[in-house]
């Protein structure tokens, strides 16, 4: 029982790393991506899937939080990426460029190999994740110097 | 009936040969880009995505490219394109809660959790044309304030709290979320098939039905309890993947109304809503969404249907230009064989009225 429980929240926190990575990719451009990819000797890997570009229907909430409704589709790219140890990644990316859903699926791939998970982290995720929070610091600001104190005043002779 | 016409090859060739030629304008003039469009143009490039159905920009600018600008017709070729690819499956309702706001304004309070933020927008603008804006104008960088931290909660389930309005419908359980573009319209529609129609719909459409309500056709005394947009996550369950892997982010303007209150005998009064919901940057479409949404509620609220806009099988029919313009654009086609026998007919019954009545009918000129 112990054990179960545990390998279960090993798969947990597995895969709560994969989504970080994978959310933090998915909020980077393809040319960000491969620059960042060059600073590491990637390992033999091949396509378990070619890229492949699709729909998804995005789902809202009625009121924002109610039963769901069909709002509209968004284009996706998916690709999945085999390395010759065995892991498989998946990478799936709002937009058609298959080639980033491609680096996505090769570091989902890599987070999940003892070997690169930590290099993979250091040299690739970390430094894009670092571009994209000071670009949402920089939109927050723009953002923030545009709140407005309305005030209510008493017509007449109060 | 429509009876098809054949030939004219040579003409139509070389009248979309003509409708490129136009399309690029005078060749001195720089061709516009689709960077150019999607940034600059770029509410235009919501409303595609919106109505189109579609959330890409760079195909909705694209299309705004090749239909020249005209809305209708890019919307048309995104919905065509749409079609041309497989569907992996739906997101996970997307939470407009967590949304990271760039404009949230309100017009029922004035302090709300996470404070008014007016972000870009046209409003308190003069609506005086800029002439600087004529030629390259270099405008000035934003001015930053301190973001907060604090949580923006939707003003919806700050009154929520209290019982003040209505909750949101919840779903039953297992229950199937409708898609329009899946099975045909049939009436009475849930409200999930409604706000799926509206979302595509017209804005033009939209704007008018709402101002109707506004107007006294189907009361709907509405405030905008809040109207917000900006990036918010989406996720999809991949089967592959074992679980919901991030996506990125997608635009959104999202509009709450709050109507009036009703009450009965076993049910407190309490506000009712509207909703609107749409991609991008698109407030005026979703705050007329919201409108016709609370209207076609009449059924469901026990309100009297007497208007235009409260008859969900005239908006739902009638809401879609693709469909609207497809059908009156028909007109303009060949409908030669249908005309003859109109004709054909006509003159017979004018041959039998002057039988009858006995005066000589004026020649017809174009025998």
């Amino acid at each position: 029982m112990m054990a179960s429980d545990e390998s279960l929240a090993d798969e947990n926190s597995g895969q709560a790393r994969r989504k970080a990575v994978m959310a933090v990719l998915a909020h980077s451009t393809t040319a960000e991506i491969a620059g960042r990819l060059t600073t590491i000797a990637v390992p033999v890997h091949e396509d378990l899937r070619e890229p492949e570009n699709g729909l998804v229907m995005v789902r809202g909430r009625v009121g924002g939080d109610g039963a769901a409704f069909n709002l509209g589709e968004a284009t996706v790219s998916r690709a999945a990426v085999r390395l010759s140890t065995g892991e498989i990644g998946f990478g799936y990316t709002l937009g058609r460029d298959g080639a980033k859903a491609r680096m996505v699926a090769l570091c989902d791939a890599l987070v999940q190999s003892d070997e690169f998970a930590g290099l993979v982290e250091t040299k690739v995720i970390a430094p894009l994740r670092a571009a994209i929070s000071a670009k949402r610091s920089r939109k927050a600001a723009e953002t923030a110097a545009t709140r407005v104190e309305f005030y209510t005043l008493v017509r007449g002779e109060g | 009936m429509y009876v098809a016409v054949k030939g004219g090859e040579r003409a139509i060739e070389n009248a979309h040969r003509l409708l490129a030629h136009e399309r690029r304008g005078d060749r001195d003039v720089p061709e516009v880009s689709l960077a150019q469009i999607s940034e600059q143009l770029s509410l235009g490039v919501d409303r595609v995505m919106t109505e189109g159905s579609l959330y890409d920009r760079e195909l909705a600018a694209l299309a705004i490219k090749q239909a020249r600008g005209d809305m209708i017709e890019a919307i048309f070729l995104v919905r065509a394109f749409r079609a041309t690819l497989p569907r992996f499956g739906a997101t996970e309702s997307v939470d407009t809660g967590a949304m990271q706001v760039r404009r949230r304004i309100s017009s029922t309070f004035k302090d709300i959790p996470g404070g008014q933020i007016l972000g870009p927008t046209f409003d308190y603008t003069h609506r005086l044309l800029d002439p600087q804006l004529a030629e390259g104008f270099a405008p000035e960088q934003p001015m930053t304030g301190e973001a907060s931290m604090a949580a923006t909660p939707r003003v919806t389930d700050i009154l929520g709290r209290d019982g003040l309005i209505e909750p949101s419908p919840e779903a039953e359980a297992d229950s199937i979320v409708g898609d329009l573009t899946r099975e045909p319209l049939s009436f009475p529609a849930d409200r999930d098939l409604r706000l799926q129609n509206l979302a595509r719909a017209d804005e033009g459409f939209l704007l008018a039905l709402g101002y109707s309500s506004q107007r006294g056709y189907g009361r709907n005394h509405p405030f905008t309890g809040e109207i917000r947009f900006g990036e918010v996550e989406v996720e999809f369950m991949a089967e592959d993947a074992g679980f919901a892997v991030p996506l990125g982010a997608i635009t959104l303007t999202e509009c709450q109304m709050v109507n009036q209150f009703k009450g009965s005998a076993t049910e407190a009064p309490c506000f009712t809503r509207g909703y609107g919901l749409a991609f991008g940057q698109s407030e005026r479409k979703t705050m007329s969404m919201a409108l016709v949404d609370r209207s076609l509620r009449a059924r469901e609220l026990g309100e009297e249907v007497v208007a235009p806009a409260q008859d969900e099988e005239f908006v739902m029919s009638h809401s879609d230009n693709v469909q609207a313009t497809g059908f009156v654009e028909h007109l303009k086609l060949p409908h030669y064989v249908d005309f003859q026998s109109e004709l054909g007919l006509l003159r017979k019954l004018r041959k039998e009225f002057a039988e009858a009545a006995e005066v000589p009918l004026m020649q017809e000129a174009a025998e």
